[in-house]
């Protein structure tokens, strides 16, 4: 039977929605106990987010100082230590779960599985590859754990609020490096909803033309309470800052809209939004190769078009 | 201090890839190949460190078949001073890549191992982690801007909720992201220079690594289609349709 240890993902004393999206995927496996692990500072508000979670089995707490922030060579032989037992360890598909879930497997000596986007049985899972325009169906061998991290785009979050699992401190006897210290963390200040689980997201690209012209793109998104996003290009150019990248080497994400304005619609882009529910391109290229994936298309002017659909709105 | 970057070839990231119709794999039968994206960011970088007098020497490693060797090549006339070519015709996983470099590292001990932060073909993002791992040292993944000075790196890394800075002792692993620099353009003199730069050639099976390919591929698939929708005259009639789906 399975056992499945899912590595929370927190900040500032909140858990993460990706964590929940990582029980999913565990549950999906049909496991006999799905446990969380917490390792920060301070434990127990995340871990009393963690305890409700549906299906969770039991949380487990390791409150170190020095896991007040992520660091992978710190977090990671913890994981390694605490995954005893366990069949598989799930992990987000998130810049914490890429950073630490393969250091944890190294430590196990085991190979890891990147981007879980289904289970199609306890060792069988597929994955994209080469920017998601291929899916691989991956077997792992069953006298190892499986080491995963799980593609938050691909899965809803576990329902929250009806379970009251049981919170055990846990104690780890290992010795922890120092070559690694955390020295800031300066976060995109923002009261708009978060890119990676907002229902709706308006994204612009180079086409905005400048990081002043991209208030044309944060007003509108404020008048439909949507995140932000933005194609490297966009990002590259200085308009909006790097955690706002949409994509196969920023956020994979799969709101219910997104709407790309001023953004061509390379490959690259594409792997971003593949989940999206619906997809609205607003370019003045008719040809732009984004009008091949939206379900709305609109070819114009931005900066015409953007006023008009506020007109419209009302 | 020597400095190890990983030089992987893939398929370039302009082509669109096809999944044979056997679903044994996808086609590569003349399709042009290149460096990966995030390894020519982490030679660059490299070679900047070692413009300032960090660094000494650059060297690339390519791990793969026999005909690596114009791929390696262009390391070379971008600047490296020399380069590794661990040879095998065996498609490697991430685990056994890491091995890899640590046997490279037991024999050249780099004060620094930079690699690109993921391959661009399997997209895994993982030998860096797990070389940091094996290796027992720091790892900072996901570079946007490195320093180095008095036997640390301070390295900015571009994470989901912003920009983290940490600090590591070296020897360390870095990984690239996007926007750590934008690589140079080789130049013509530079290939003829190249041609009289060292490649050492290593059979990965001499190495005596455990493979890490505990994963194996079954089955390839196209992804699921998304079809051409519609496209509407004006905001007006987006906005309806957006209204009428519940959207807005
Ligand atoms: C290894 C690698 C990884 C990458 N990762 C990512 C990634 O994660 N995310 C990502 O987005 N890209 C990524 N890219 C880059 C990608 O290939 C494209 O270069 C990028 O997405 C282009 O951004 P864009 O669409 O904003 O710019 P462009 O391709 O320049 O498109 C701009 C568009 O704006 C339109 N436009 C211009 N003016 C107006 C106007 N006034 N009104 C309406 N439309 C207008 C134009 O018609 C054009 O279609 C990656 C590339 C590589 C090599
Ligand atoms: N076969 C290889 N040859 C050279 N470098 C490699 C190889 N495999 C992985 N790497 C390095 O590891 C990085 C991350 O690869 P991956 O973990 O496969 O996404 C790459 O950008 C390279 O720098």
């Amino acid at each position: 039977m399975s056992k499945i240890l899912v590595i929370a993902e927190h900040l500032d004393g909140k858990l993460n929605s990706s964590t929940a999206r990582a029980v999913s995927a565990a549950a999906a496996v049909k496991p006999e106990a799905i446990d969380v692990l917490v390792l920060a500072d301070n434990v127990d508000a995340i871990a009393a987010d963690a305890a409700k979670i549906d299906g969770v089995s039991r949380v487990l707490t390791v409150a170190r100082a020095e896991n007040a922030h992520p660091l992978a060579a710190v977090l990671a032989p913890q994981i390694a230590k605490a995954a005893d037992g366990y069949s598989h360890v799930f992990v987000p598909s998130t810049t914490f779960g890429k950073d630490v879930a393969p250091r944890a497997a190294a430590l196990l000596g085991v190979a890891q599985l990147s981007d879980v986007m289904s289970v199609e049985g306890t060792h069988t899972f597929k994955r994209p590859i080469y920017a998601g325009n291929a899916i691989v169906t991956v077997e792992a061998e069953p006298s190892h754990v499986v080491v995963a991290t799980i593609r938050t785009a691909s899965w809803p979050a576990a329902a929250s609020g009806a379970n009251n699992a049981p919170i055990e401190a846990l104690t780890l006897d290992v010795t922890l490096p120092s070559h690694t210290r955390f020295v800031e963390l300066k976060q995109g200040a923002s009261d708009r909803p978060d890119l990676q689980s907002a229902s709706k997201v308006v994204s612009g690209g180079r086409g905005v033309g400048s990081k002043e012209n991209f208030d044309i793109i944060f007003k509108f998104a404020d008048k439909i309470g949507a995140a932000v996003g933005a194609s490297r290009a966009a990002v590259d150019a200085g308009y909006v800052p790097s955690d706002l990248q949409v994509g196969q080497t920023g956020k994979i994400i799969a709101p219910e809209l997104y709407m790309a304005i001023g953004i061509s619609g390379a490959i690259q882009h594409l792997t971003g939004i593949k989940d999206a529910g619906t997809i609205v391109a607003i370019n003045k290229d008719g040809e732009a190769p984004i009008f091949e994936v939206a379900d709305f298309g609109l070819v114009g002017d931005l900066f015409k078009i953007l006023p008009e659909l506020e007109a419209a709105l009302g | 201090m020597k400095i190890l970057v990983g030089y992987k070839r893939v398929v370039d990231y302009n082509v669109r890839i096809q999944v044979k119709p056997d679903g044994t794999g996808v086609v590569t039968d003349g399709v042009k190949l290149s460096a990966n994206p995030f390894d020519d960011i982490a030679l660059e970088e490299a070679l900047r460190l070692r413009e300032k007098g960090v660094a000494e020497e650059v060297i690339v490693v390519g791990i793969g078949p026999a005909d690596l060797t114009a791929h390696l090549r262009n390391g070379l006339a971008m600047g490296a001073n020399r380069a590794i070519h661990v040879v095998t015709a065996e498609a490697m996983q991430p685990l056994t890549a890491a091995r890899t470099f640590q046997k490279l590292i037991e024999k050249e001990q780099p004060g620094l191992v930079i690699l690109g932060k993921q391959a661009i073909d399997d997209d895994a993002n993982q030998t860096g982690q797990m070389l940091a791992a094996l290796w027992d040292r720091p790892q900072a993944t996901f570079a946007s801007k490195v320093e180095i000075a008095d036997g640390k790196a301070t390295v900015t890394r571009e994470v989901d909720a912003g920009l983290e800075t940490i600090e590591v002792e070296l020897p360390a692993v870095i990984t690239s992201d996007l926007r750590l620099n934008e690589p140079r353009f080789i130049k013509l003199p530079d290939i003829m220079k190249a041609k009289s730069k060292p490649i050492d050639v290593i059979e990965f099976a001499s190495l005596g690594i455990d493979s890490g390919d505990h994963l194996k591929t079954t089955h390839y698939a196209a992804p699921p289609k998304r079809s051409k929708g519609v496209m509407v005259k004006d905001a007006a009639e987006l906005v309806a349709a957006l209204k009428q789906k519940g959207l807005l």
